[in-house]
């Protein structure tokens, strides 16, 4: 009977992993929820602020900022945007293999990159392999504050005025739905250039204190506003593939358990079949 | 009915306020400002301060709390875009400062040049990994 112990006690060890894995599939399920909630609040600010800058680059065509001009490039700041903790599928491995095809033709081209790390998991990944990482941050948790980003965004918007990054990327996953994450590469700075619309109308606002400082304040707002929606993003993404990861291996401890559960039965039959074959020989003889 | 005006306060990380207005006062960077309808286009940067709106009709004031942010007056809109966080120069400075000192520790006697190569390998492992797991699911299922 030493196998059936042996099994018994396996099974009972799935069954623990089990409730502990459908348990995050059920927490991940509900955080998805509130993360997709606090994405599409996101939207009505950085709606309001591309009608503003929209607006003021329209009534004042001579005045190009920095943040709008492209330039010749020769090096480029990743802002890489991952999840903190794993056990979420290949979320973060999809998005660092979409990153290094990206890197390896920037490098190929002549162009150096740097890198700007949000989420303890890319901070890992260039860890292992280096690059220059200009600055991290990890830790935001389920509901992220734009004010832990503005070190980081801020780090890279001042490398891009020095001059010392000519363009800057941001690279995240996207919600698709709950089955699809697609990891993303954008590009975050120069802002890409709408097509210029007819100018409709010919008012324009009065600005205290100026327009450029107006514009300038509102750019730099901008970034940061675009940073933290695909930090957001990033997290609802993270949930959600979490709660696939988790429910995958709910499914496949259940599967395992009912395998050894036959396996369990069958020693259970052979043992007992065995000590009857033992009783009655043993009577025969008597 | 008196004239009124929409507001729509919103920050990074959500609406806060929308709805319609007789008044609106707001903490602007050269000194508050009132905002009555048909306000001539305006864009300023806010302070720290109240904000207060005025929905007429003997109904209390409302107050909003901003700590900084920019306001966009159009003759029949106003925006606040108010900002979460405490800004101010030196306070980003040192955020920013934070954030590289974070990246500088981290990387402390590290290679600079990113190892394209053992990223890469690291990475098709962990591909090969999953496909491997998709199959025996497939096999099992």
């Amino acid at each position: 009977m030493a196998g059936a112990k042996e099994i018994r006690t396996k099974i009972a060890s799935i069954k623990n992993t089990q409730k502990i894995t459908s348990a995050m599939e059920m927490v991940a399920a509900a955080k998805m929820r509130k993360a997709q909630d606090r994405k599409e609040a996101t939207r009505p600010y950085a709606e309001k602020m591309r009608n503003v800058i929209g607006h003021l680059s329209q009534a004042h065509p001579e005045y190009r900022h920095g943040f709008m001009v492209e330039r010749e490039v020769k090096r480029v700041g990743y802002i890489v945007v991952s999840s903190d903790r794993g056990l979420c599928g290949g979320l973060n491995n999809n998005l660092f293999r979409q990153l290094v095809k990206d890197i390896r033709a920037q490098q190929e081209s002549g162009i150096e990159v740097d890198f700007c790390t949000i989420g303890s998991k890319a901070q890992g990944f260039f860890r292992r392999f280096g690059g220059k990482v200009r600055a991290e941050v990890s830790h935001l948790g389920d509901a992220p504050h734009i004010e832990d980003l503005i070190g980081v965004v801020k780090v890279m918007l001042d490398a891009y005025e020095n001059g010392e990054l000519d363009r800057i990327y941001i690279a995240y996953n996207n919600f698709v739905n709950t089955m699809t994450q697609k990891p993303t590469v954008e590009q975050l700075v120069p802002i890409a250039g709408k097509p210029e619309e007819e100018l409709k109308h010919h008012w324009d606002y009065i600005y205290e204190p100026d327009s450029k400082e107006v514009l300038d304040e509102l750019l730099t707002r901008y970034i940061e506003s675009l940073v933290y929606q695909a930090v957001v993003e990033n997290g609802a993404c993270e949930q959600s593939a979490r709660m696939v990861a988790m429910k995958s291996a709910s499914d496949n401890a259940g599967e395992l358990i009912n395998e050894l559960q036959l396996v369990y039965n069958k020693a259970r039959q052979a043992a007992i079949t065995q000590e009857i074959s033992e009783i009655v020989g043993g009577a025969a003889a008597v | 009915m008196a004239m009124t005006i929409h507001v729509d306060i919103v920050s990074a990380e959500g609406a806060i306020h929308s709805g319609l207005a007789e008044m609106v006062y707001a903490p602007a960077v050269m000194g508050e400002v009132g905002i009555a309808p048909r306000h001539t286009p305006l864009v300023t940067r806010l302070q720290p301060g109240e904000v207060r709106i005025d929905e007429g009709g003997g109904k209390e004031m409302q107050h909003f709390y901003v700590s900084g942010g920019m306001l966009e007056v159009q003759p029949h809109v106003v925006t606040i875009l108010a900002d979460t966080a405490i800004r101010a120069h030196d306070l980003d400075e040192a955020a920013a400062l934070e954030a590289k000192r974070r990246a500088e520790d981290a990387l402390a006697g590290q290679v600079a040049d990113f190892e394209y190569a053992k990223a890469q390998a690291e990475l098709a492992e962990a591909a090969a990994q999953l496909r491997a797991i998709e199959k025996l699911r497939k096999m099992k299922g």
